[in-house]
């Protein structure tokens, strides 16, 4: 049964239900209703909640959680994820899937209200840290991005199922408007697993957290390389025929979805390819693009290009989209509909000028 | 009746400079472990610097890695997630109280059932003996070599206005009467947390002969006569 579900609130009761063991957090817009809520929650279902006095905290708390065998997740926003790199790079080095619930606020530095621009209803400029890494390393976190409050239930149920295989930590992507706004959720039922073998528990006579990371499957490269080859997720959107394809992700790829609709109708042949995961990014998405297309278009809620990046790696990646020319569109706040049909239509026309 | 002195069953090597107060810590630890049975059943986190060493000084899967200031913050969830462990952490004075002051501190205020141990020598011994908020008044580090301008910390003062922290010593490793003494405050730290499941501190002045240019017997003296004018011995709470 569908029920109306804040997004900050299913986010949180989603990963409870995924398992969640204890959760850990310091308050920071536009997310702190997450950690409200797992304060009433987890107690009442027998779990551990610990508030943080700093972000610095919270990330570690969820390292030591994890490095029992349990699932432990934390959340933040902007600077307080900043904050964080220093634990999550540590988190992929050892190889502990814990789940970071990123709920981006807008702008550099402190974000949010003040100076130049800033919003805390949130954005899609921390894509770069998230998707490339911003602590030390070489490594990368799955990344998650949803376009729903259901989608973002969904991928919070599957996160560690899909990350503990690897050992890797996985972050739900989203933005401060989808933390903040309501919609109908069906809510899944609890699931719970056995505590890993891994997990440090006092008995162990060696190392067991090392004695995985020794295997050849858990060496860094290797890891990423399989999490890259196995774990890219995106949506296909009336592609068939495409000759335009715009590439857009989370709520940014609703405006897009009514305006290609919108274009459909006036029989201009465009569709969208949505990653669903930005990290993998969806290699095999583009190669799987129609030979018709021949503009793609990525529309991004940042105030300057940053998925576009990944856009032409894949594409210098893909033989028929190599010389393919690129569009681009980046805004702080949400496009609206009536901007976003206009540039596109100057894409179409051949009016807007292309990226390089 | 000669009474046999056991090396405990997890210590494998000592691997400090010849006169460090590390080493003792790390053997006292092991005794004690044993003695109270939880051999199968301790967890401890140790922070960055000289304390890391020690990750070699045992046997066993029970030690994990923190980051530099953190280990309050990691065995406060292992603890949440591990009720029947004793854990602990086993931290430097640069650890606890530069970048890990918040931690050292809310980890107490919080209540948290675990216990921590800081080995202070009055610097950064494994980067090579910088200045720490532990350092005296005018000592020679390698980052104050005019005189160190600080004042030495003292987090026991703080820890006693928290009325529901078990149990607060400091010891030494000088002399065989204060390693004895200091067994007695690590089963005392042990015991509150194991029976009464509250926080304990145990504070170390260790010697660091390497750092201070000492040698091992003025290292200890200088301890005794000038290190605990500051950082008085004793046991404080419990």
């Amino acid at each position: 049964m569908k029920e109306l579900w804040k997004g900050s609130h299913a986010m949180a009761e989603a990963a409870i239900r995924a398992g969640a063991r204890l959760y850990c957090g310091y308050p920071i817009t536009p997310q702190s209703e997450i950690m409200e809520y797992m304060s009433e929650r987890m107690p009442q279902v027998g779990r551990i909640f610990i508030q943080a006095e700093s972000e610095l905290v919270s990330i570690n708390t969820v390292y030591g959680g994890a490095l029992t065998g349990n699932r432990c997740v934390t959340s933040s926003s902007g600077v307080g994820i900043s904050l964080m790199q220093e634990g999550i790079t540590s988190c992929f080095s050892k190889g502990l899937p814990i789940l970071i619930i990123n709920v981006n606020r807008t702008g550099a530095g402190m974000g949010g209200g003040g100076g130049e621009g800033g919003s805390f209803s949130g954005g899609q400029d921390d894509y770069t840290r998230e998707t490339h890494g911003g602590g030390n390393g070489y490594y990368r976190n799955l990344v998650f991005i949803p376009d729903s409050i259901q989608e973002a239930v969904d991928m919070i149920y599957n996160a560690w199922d899909i990350a503990e295989p690897y050992r890797n930590p996985v972050v739900l992507y989203t933005e401060g408007r989808l933390a903040q706004m309501m919609e109908a959720v069906e809510m899944p039922e609890f699931k719970e697993r056995e505590p890993l073998d891994w997990g440090v528990d006092g008995t162990s006579k060696e190392m067991k957290e090392y004695r995985a990371m020794n295997k050849e499957y858990y060496k860094y490269k290797q890891r990423i390389d399989l999490m890259r080859e196995n774990e890219q997720q995106w949506e296909e959107y009336l592609l068939d025929d495409a000759e335009v394809v715009v590439v857009a992700v989370g709520l940014c790829s609703r405006v897009c979805r009514g305006s290609i609709n919108k274009l459909r109708a006036q029989g201009v042949k465009i569709g969208m390819l949505r990653p669903k995961a930005v990290w993998p990014f969806p290699q095999k998405g583009f190669d799987a693009l129609p030979k018709s297309v021949k503009k793609i278009v990525c529309v991004e809620n940042s105030s300057g290009p940053e998925m576009l990046e990944d856009v032409i790696v894949a594409m210098r990646y893909t033989d028929h989209l190599k010389t393919v020319p690129v569009y681009s569109s980046t805004r702080e706040g949400l496009i609206p509909t009536k901007e976003l049909i206009p540039f596109l239509q100057g894409v179409i026309d051949g009016t807007v000028k292309e990226v390089g | 009746m000669a009474k046999e002195m056991k090396t405990p069953e997890r210590l494998l090597r000592v691997p400090f400079c010849p006169g460090c107060g590390h080493g003792i810590f790390v053997r006292l630890m092991q005794e004690v472990i044993e003695e109270k049975g939880l051999s199968e059943r301790y967890i401890s986190a140790v922070g960055v610097g000289c304390s890391s060493n020690s990750i070699g000084a045992t046997y066993g899967g029970n030690i994990v890695e923190a980051h530099h200031g953190r280990a309050p913050s990691v065995t406060r969830a292992m603890k949440a997630l591990r009720p029947n462990c004793f854990v602990w952490t086993y931290q430097g004075d640069g650890d606890a109280y530069a970048i890990g002051m918040l931690e050292t501190i809310h980890a107490a205020n919080a209540d948290a059932p675990i216990s921590v141990f800081v080995i202070n020598n009055n610097n950064y011994g494994m980067t090579g003996g910088q200045s720490a908020p532990t350092t005296l008044k005018g000592q020679v580090t390698t980052t104050s070599p005019y005189g160190h301008d600080g004042n030495p910390i003292d987090i026991i003062p703080q820890l006693m206005t928290y009325e529901h922290v078990g149990y607060i010593a400091r010891g030494t490793v000088t002399s065989a009467a204060e390693i004895r003494k200091l067994k007695g405050y690590i089963r005392k730290a042990v015991d509150m947390q194991m029976n009464e499941n509250k926080y304990s501190f145990v504070e170390i002045l260790s010697p660091c002969p390497t750092n201070w240019h000492k040698s091992p017997i003025e290292a200890c003296n200088w301890i005794n006569e000038v290190v605990t004018q500051k950082f008085p011995l004793g046991e404080f709470r419990g």
